[in-house]
């Protein structure tokens, strides 16, 4: 698998619509000179304004995400206002400024041969399994895609995908309970002909790795991890693996399951 | 505009502060418009250790206003793994090579300093003495007596420019650069992180898996400004200035209160290319300015 790599620096990026999805926005933005991405890279996205200009002001570092969707000349983002980053990001409209840096990251792998893809994503975590599924689609292969969220307000994302199967931890909508109890309900069913794409809060991913490590079922589960730079400068993003720390942002996002020794990795979600 | 740097000829003033900028890793993700458009006059690598070093437990990093607290723990592949993967790599960058070191003893460090002086690919060294984020980093070079003792052991090992890399977390800093200076060292560059330490706001403990960690930044930057300014009325060596540089005035400002080059550090993390935007902007303002 090759990356595609990114233009060196941050560029401009405008934005061109905003569209909201109950406790989602999903961003467009026009990057004229960026490369198209692979499912599962990801930017690191700024403000133009108002984005540590001054001292004293948070937002100061850009923030990473997952790429939502892709085509030429334009990008997708999805973001859940968390923080001041978040919020920052979550208010832009048409005409604001983006400054970027990416793709950056390894992306999704193809699945091994013989096995069919199964996308399981949580919360804002749905985003790289858009593009993904969107990949997999144009290769002609239709994946069972399942996906959890808190309530009913989140659950406005699964919009996003198609054909999705959703789960909410207060039953508003779908399935009352766990994303991954739908995924072990899969996995019984034919856990010998699967691999499983996954992107979403640590102890979903956690629970995915325990599901897919006994029946030794490969899982390509793509991290969060509190990053600086998004470019191996800041040895921030490390998360352990069976060989030692990794930097999430250089050598991931995207890890194998079974690299990992746990996938609660600390600080993710801040 | 080039300078001379130490007797090492530099295509402009602005260079890399150490552990801010991973040039392997860049190239993997930008490609060779790294190599064309390289940032930096001089390449400074991150902290070299005697043994390889895993590095501290995350998280590793919090946001605070104007910057950053990191608490990275100096990871690195030890000097048998740098000069074996990362030293011939390194050697093919257009910009001279500078090697930062830290060793837990001065005999370790000497064996570090004794290692690169063979090393042509290496231009000049750097020696930290000044890491908060390991235990033994901050006792060097806070104390003037301990600094002095270091360079006068080092010294002699190697004909190459010795920079002292100082801490800010020292009662007197320019008392500590002036014995480095006494003590044969050719350069010091400061400021190195501030310490400071961040709170998990649901929790209440300690968010860093280092506990305290290294504060960058903007938010250092007036603090980089006195130390400088305080250092260079201290010593007649060179300074290399760096603190919280974001743009070309930010350069011109540790210039005017002493520094003879400046490095960017924590700005990179926010763009990758800064390193070559100060440099293009520091040179016009140097244009304009006297000094």
């Amino acid at each position: 698998m090759t990356r595609i790599t990114a233009p060196f620096g941050r560029r401009p990026a405008v934005v061109t619509a905003r569209e909201e999805h109950g406790a989602y926005v999903v961003i467009r933005a026009r990057d004229v000179d960026g490369p198209v991405p692979r499912a599962g890279q990801f930017y690191m996205l700024s403000a133009a304004e108002r984005w540590g200009g001054g001292e004293g002001e948070r937002p100061f570092l850009p923030r990473a995400f997952s790429v939502l969707r892709a085509a030429v000349g334009e990008l997708q983002f999805l973001i859940e206002d968390v923080g001041p980053g978040t919020r920052r990001l979550s208010e832009l409209g048409p005409g604001d400024n983006l400054a970027i840096v990416g793709p950056l990251g390894n992306g999704f792998a193809s699945p091994r041969e013989g096995r069919k893809p199964i996308l399981v994503g949580g919360g804002v975590g749905i985003a790289p399994l858009a593009i993904w599924q969107d990949e997999l689609r144009a290769g002609g292969t239709e994946s069972p895609v399942l996906v959890g969220f808190r309530d009913e307000s989140h659950a406005h994302g699964a919009a996003l995908l198609t054909s999705a199967r959703v789960a909410t931890d207060d039953g508003s909508v779908g399935h009352h309970g766990l994303v991954t109890e739908l995924l072990e309900d899969e996995l019984d069913d034919r856990g010998e002909e699967v691999e499983v794409y996954a992107c979403g809060p640590p102890a979903m991913l956690e629970a995915v790795r325990g599901l897919c490590a006994e029946p030794g079922v490969p899982a390509q589960l793509a991290l969060e991890s509190g990053m600086a730079c998004g470019f191996g400068a800041c040895f921030g993003c490390v998360v352990p693996t069976v060989d030692g720390y990794v930097r999430l942002c250089v050598d991931g996002p995207v890890l194998e399951a079974r690299m990992l020794e746990t996938a609660l990795v600390a600080g993710a979600g801040h | 505009m080039s300078v001379d740097f130490c007797g090492i000829e530099l295509a402009h003033p602005v260079i890399n502060g150490s552990g801010t900028f991973d040039a392997i890793a860049a190239h993997r993700a930008f490609g060779d418009e790294l190599l064309e458009r390289f940032p930096f006059a001089a390449f400074v690598s991150k902290t070299v250790t005697l043994e390889p070093r895993q590095g501290n437990p995350p998280p590793r990093l919090w946001e605070v206003p104007g910057g950053l607290i990191n608490s990275i723990g100096l990871p690195n592949k030890g000097l048998r793994g740098y000069i074996e993967h990362d030293l011939p790599w390194l050697a093919e960058l257009r910009v001279p090579l500078i090697v930062n070191v830290m060793g837990f003893s001065r005999d370790e460090i000497a064996e570090l300093v004794g290692a690169f002086a063979e090393r042509p690919e290496v231009r000049a060294l750097e020696l930290n003495v000044s890491c908060p984020n390991v235990e033994t980093g901050l006792v060097m070079g806070a104390d003037p007596g301990e600094t002095a003792r270091l360079v006068d052991r080092v010294r002699p090992l190697t004909d190459k420019p010795l920079i002292v890399k100082l801490t800010p977390n020292a009662t007197d800093v320019a008392a500590v650069a002036g014995a480095a200076e006494g003590a044969g060292a050719d350069a010091v560059s400061l400021i190195n992180t501030v310490k400071g330490m961040a709170l998990d706001p649901k929790t209440g403990a300690p968010w860093l898996g280092g506990v305290t960690g290294g504060v960058s930044g903007a938010a250092v930057r007036a603090v980089a400004l006195a130390q400088i300014h305080a250092v260079a009325q201290a010593v007649e060596i060179p300074i290399i200035g760096m603190g919280g540089v974001q743009g070309g005035r930010d350069a011109l400002d540790l210039m005017r209160v002493g520094a003879a080059l400046v490095a960017v550090g924590t700005e990179s993390f926010r763009d990758p290319a800064a390193g070559a935007r100060v440099a293009s902007d520091l040179v016009e303002l140097l244009a304009n300015t006297a000094v």
